[in-house]
């Protein structure tokens, strides 16, 4: 829930980053105490003697302010020069760019069984606010979807390294359909392990957790092995999900990819699953496993 | 003036020129290049073309170009890229009608010419920009002398091409004696669009860093230590991040001309040549040399210094250098511009005969960033690199240290102990095995104009996020600022920059010359582009004696178009203040 106090000032910031004003220019100034002289005369230290300047005690006056109009205007129409400097401003840190990620897509190949699962992300937006949807599922081929879901998220940066993010998440698949209330935070942590956890409030009030962390280990510049964990928790017995209060799933992957391009690399790798407590229960009961290992083969690309 | 020539006639559709243009490229690459960019160049061969006062054309247009052998899309002046040489002559007026035959707005800058406000080509600062099929006239007084260049201003066009060589003679006698000169313009040409390559730097900013450290090299006993990769992955800093964008998709180019086409200047052993060496890249720092001759550096960003004899010199993004070199043999010898990070080269030769080559050194290992790279050079030096931890203890982001930086999350680092560093060699530079040129190596030929105390002093923080390719100066990048620098018309003011990034920025003040603080009194060196090292910082004093508003930035491209940019303001004291 802490993440919610970033949100809320990331809603404000819109509106601070704008206001850039004087005090953050003065603070150019030496120190603040300074006392003006009167402006010399340029021309006065072409008849000085040379002086070693770097030992010359440099003065403390104040610096002016910043005139509200813009020197150009003078010589152009105004109208013509705002145009260009709005566009000059949108060309020098107002850019706006999107990225459509795909970490996992991959099979599982045994026999007559096979399995699929995917995991990605897009997103649109400027340095600090970005519009999210993430998605992610996994089923076996001729069957209905076994999980998956998507979220719809506003994203916003708070820290150099760290992200909060708000939304929706919507289940998909055969067992459930709910909506949830997201909230999360993403970012580098040190190391370079990406961390991404999550908190889901569903419409009957259940509450779920998730976290997530991987990392990239290059073993050359192209090929990478990526060691992966993801652990689901839930506050409360959900029956229809099949999933018991407490540590309800472990998943970890190695994953490793040849980077054919940054943008395209397939992988082979390894991923063992294993359920604990009430939702390994519910499993044995379905007649499902609470551990698998297995193959995986997959795709890594990104736009 | 041979090397500008004015296109007339009735007006053709793009989609002829296209044509046209491909089909002349085609044909033959010998008329792409205006006379001094040539595949074989005799130089620029006396008389000189003067002007004293005339009216020149220039023509932006899209074209066709071929980069060892491959035909590349560009933009061009007067059908070339580079542009065509301009050539003046100091004292004269110039009016120069530059007509935009692209299908966007385009400008003109003239980098490192002192011109009245309103000329100096910076769209929404300076004038309006050149829409497209239209003419801008610009108009000034040259009122110095030197080599200097020209590129666009708008968007990310220069990357593109649209750059030129500009040379000033002097009105009287010129302190630089030669026999014979080369104009030596660098730059960096990739078939990506700009606009690609920014967009994979925010998407991933590592993209074109195909040199990173990896587990086969610690193996291999390469790069840094497992101790030191821990500590730097504790930092989440990447010491390979030296050059955003690298010869993964970069040709290094001579004057147009890729390592393959191997652009080539005559000599006459014996001869005194001038080579003014120009880096329009627009991401790449060179380290030129050229292997088996001594260099003797006489001018820097178009002001004469003291000749001083290096062996290389690290040449940054919109520097000059104009070099004396002279051969005694009767044998070719390669020019070698390698870039910062290894990544790739550009190479010439300079030959007293066509068709002669010299060998091409390989490529040195790139460099590793060091702590001192971070900011932390203060630190004593025994210290360093012993106890990887012990920097864990000092902040790497201490509000404390700059006040005035708006700590958000494009501020990955704050340097804690910055170092002035003109002393030293450009990084990757400190064990060349040979005389590098030093910043504090250049001393001004003449006695500095104004050698008034500074009136009061200010620093700018150089500021970035490596993870999120966020750069600003103080924390702000330029779409969120809402003020310019305000100066007194002929104030005196020390600036410092201290660069809280680990990446090397060149920064540039339009419309001005600045004296850089190394030591050297009334004779400081006079420059408009100062490369500031990576954790380190400069120091200049400035006159802002030229009114008007006037741009100030990194002039690496993409940290420009990225927010690293602002606008100084210059006014009498009756005036907007």
């Amino acid at each position: 829930m802490r993440c919610l106090a970033p949100i809320a000032l990331c809603l404000a910031s819109p509106l601070a980053a704008q206001e850039i004003d004087h005090s953050a220019r003065d603070a150019h100034a030496a120190h603040g105490d300074a006392v003006p002289k009167p402006p010399a005369d340029p021309h006065a230290g072409h008849h000085l003697p040379p002086r070693p300047r770097p030992t010359d005690p440099v003065g403390r006056r104040a610096p002016p302010p910043a005139p509200d109009d813009h020197y150009a205007d003078r010589f152009f129409p105004p109208a013509e020069m705002a145009r260009v400097r709005e566009q000059l401003g949108r060309e020098h840190g107002g850019g706006r760019f999107s990225q459509l990620m795909i970490d996992i897509a991959e099979f599982r190949p045994r026999s007559g069984h096979e399995e699929y699962q995917w995991k990605g992300e897009a997103w649109t937006g400027g340095d600090i606010h970005r519009l999210i949807v993430k998605s992610e599922g996994k089923g076996a081929f001729g069957d209905k979807l076994e999980s998956g879901e998507v979220q719809l998220l506003y994203g916003c940066a708070v820290d150099p390294y760290w992200n909060v993010q708000a939304g929706l998440r919507r289940d998909l698949g055969r067992r459930s359909r709910r909506t949830y209330a997201t909230v999360a935070t993403e970012g580098l942590a040190p190391y370079w392990f990406e961390i991404e956890g999550s908190l889901f409030l569903s419409d009957k009030g259940d509450l779920l957790a998730r976290f997530e962390a991987y990392n990239d280990q290059r073993i050359t510049n192209r090929l990478i092995l990526q060691p992966r964990i993801e652990m689901n928790f839930a506050a409360q017995d959900m029956h229809d999900e099949r999933i018991g209060a407490g540590i309800s799933e472990v998943g970890l992957g190695l994953r490793l990819r040849f980077e054919i391009l940054r943008e395209l690399a397939p992988y082979i790798g390894i991923v063992h699953e294993r359920s604990f407590g009430p939702t390994a229960r519910q499993a044995r009961a379905d007649g499902n496993a609470a551990r698998k290992t297995a193959l995986v083969v997959g795709l890594r690309a990104w736009f | 003036m041979p090397s500008i020539k004015s296109i007339s006639g009735p007006r053709l559709d793009r989609r002829t020129m296209l044509r046209r243009t491909a089909a002349v490229a085609a044909l033959s690459a010998v008329r792409m290049f205006p006379i001094w960019a040539q595949p074989v160049s005799a130089g620029i061969t006396a008389p000189k073309p003067t002007l004293e006062s005339a009216d020149l054309r220039l023509r932006i247009a899209h074209l066709m170009m071929a980069i060892d052998g491959k035909q590349r899309h560009a933009i061009g002046l007067n059908g070339t890229v580079p542009g065509p040489l301009i050539r003046l002559k100091q004292g004269s007026t110039v009016r120069l009608h530059v007509t935009n035959d692209l299908d966007v707005d385009s400008s003109i800058h003239w980098h490192g010419l002192l011109v009245p406000a309103q000329y100096d080509g910076v769209p929404g600062v300076s004038f309006p920009g050149i829409p497209p099929r239209s003419t801008f006239t610009y108009e000034f007084p040259l009122i110095q002398a030197g080599t200097y260049w020209y590129h666009s201003h708008s968007g990310l066009q220069e990357q593109m091409g649209h750059y030129g060589p500009l040379v000033i003679d002097p009105e009287g006698t010129d302190p630089i004696v030669f026999d014979r000169e080369h104009v030596v313009l660098l730059s960096d040409y990739s078939p990506l669009h700009p606009h690609h390559i920014f967009k994979k730097l925010k998407q991933q900013p590592g993209y074109f860093n195909q040199q990173k450290q990896t587990l086969a090299g610690l193996l291999a006993g390469g790069d840094q230590t497992a101790p030191e990769r821990l500590s730097w992955g504790g930092m989440r800093m990447d010491p390979t991040d030296i050059s955003d964008v690298t010869g993964t998709t970069y040709t290094y180019l001579v004057n147009g001309h890729g390592p393959t086409d191997n652009w080539t200047a005559l000599f006459r052993p014996g001869e005194r040549i001038r080579l003014r060496l120009i880096n329009a890249s627009a991401m790449t720092i060179f380290n030129f040399r050229i292997p088996g001759l001594a260099m003797t550096v006489v001018q820097a960003d178009g002001a004469n210094v003291r000749p001083v004899t290096v062996d290389e010199l690290q040449i940054t993004v919109a520097e000059t250098f104009d070099v004396i070199v002279s051969p005694a043999e009767d044998r070719a010898y390669t020019i070698v511009g390698e870039a910062v990070d290894r990544s790739g080269m550009a190479r010439a030769t300079l030959a007293p005969r066509e068709g002669m080559v010299a060998p091409v050194p390989p490529l040195r290992a790139r460099p590793v960033a060091t702590m001192k790279d971070m900011g932390m050079g203060a630190m004593d030096h025994a210290a360093m690199g012993h106890d990887a931890n012990d920097h864990g203890a000092m902040s790497m982001r201490d509000p404390a240290v700059a006040p005035q930086v708006r700590l958000g999350p494009g501020v990955q680092t704050i340097s804690p102990m910055p170092i002035d560093r003109t002393g030293e060699p450009g990084q990757g530079l400190e064990d060349a095995g040979h005389r590098v040129l030093v910043y504090r190596d250049l001393v001004a030929l003449d006695r500095n104009p104004d050698v008034r105390a500074p009136e009061r002093s200010m620093e700018i923080h150089l500021t970035g996020n490596m993870e999120r390719y966020m750069w600003a100066f103080d924390g702000v990048k330029f779409s969120a600022l809402t003020r310019p620098i305000p100066f007194r018309k002929d104030e005196r003011v020390r600036v410092t920059l201290v660069n809280d990034t680990m990446m090397a920025h060149p920064i540039h003040l339009h419309g001005h010359f600045f004296e850089l603080v190394t030591g050297h009194g009334d004779h400081a060196p006079r420059k408009h582009t100062v490369n500031v090292p990576p954790g380190g910082k400069v120091t200049f004093d400035v006159t802002t004696d030229a009114v008007g508003d006037w741009a100030f930035h990194c002039h690496m491209l993409y940290h420009m178009h990225a927010g690293m940019m602002q606008v100084v303001t210059i006014r009498p004291a009756d005036d907007g203040l």
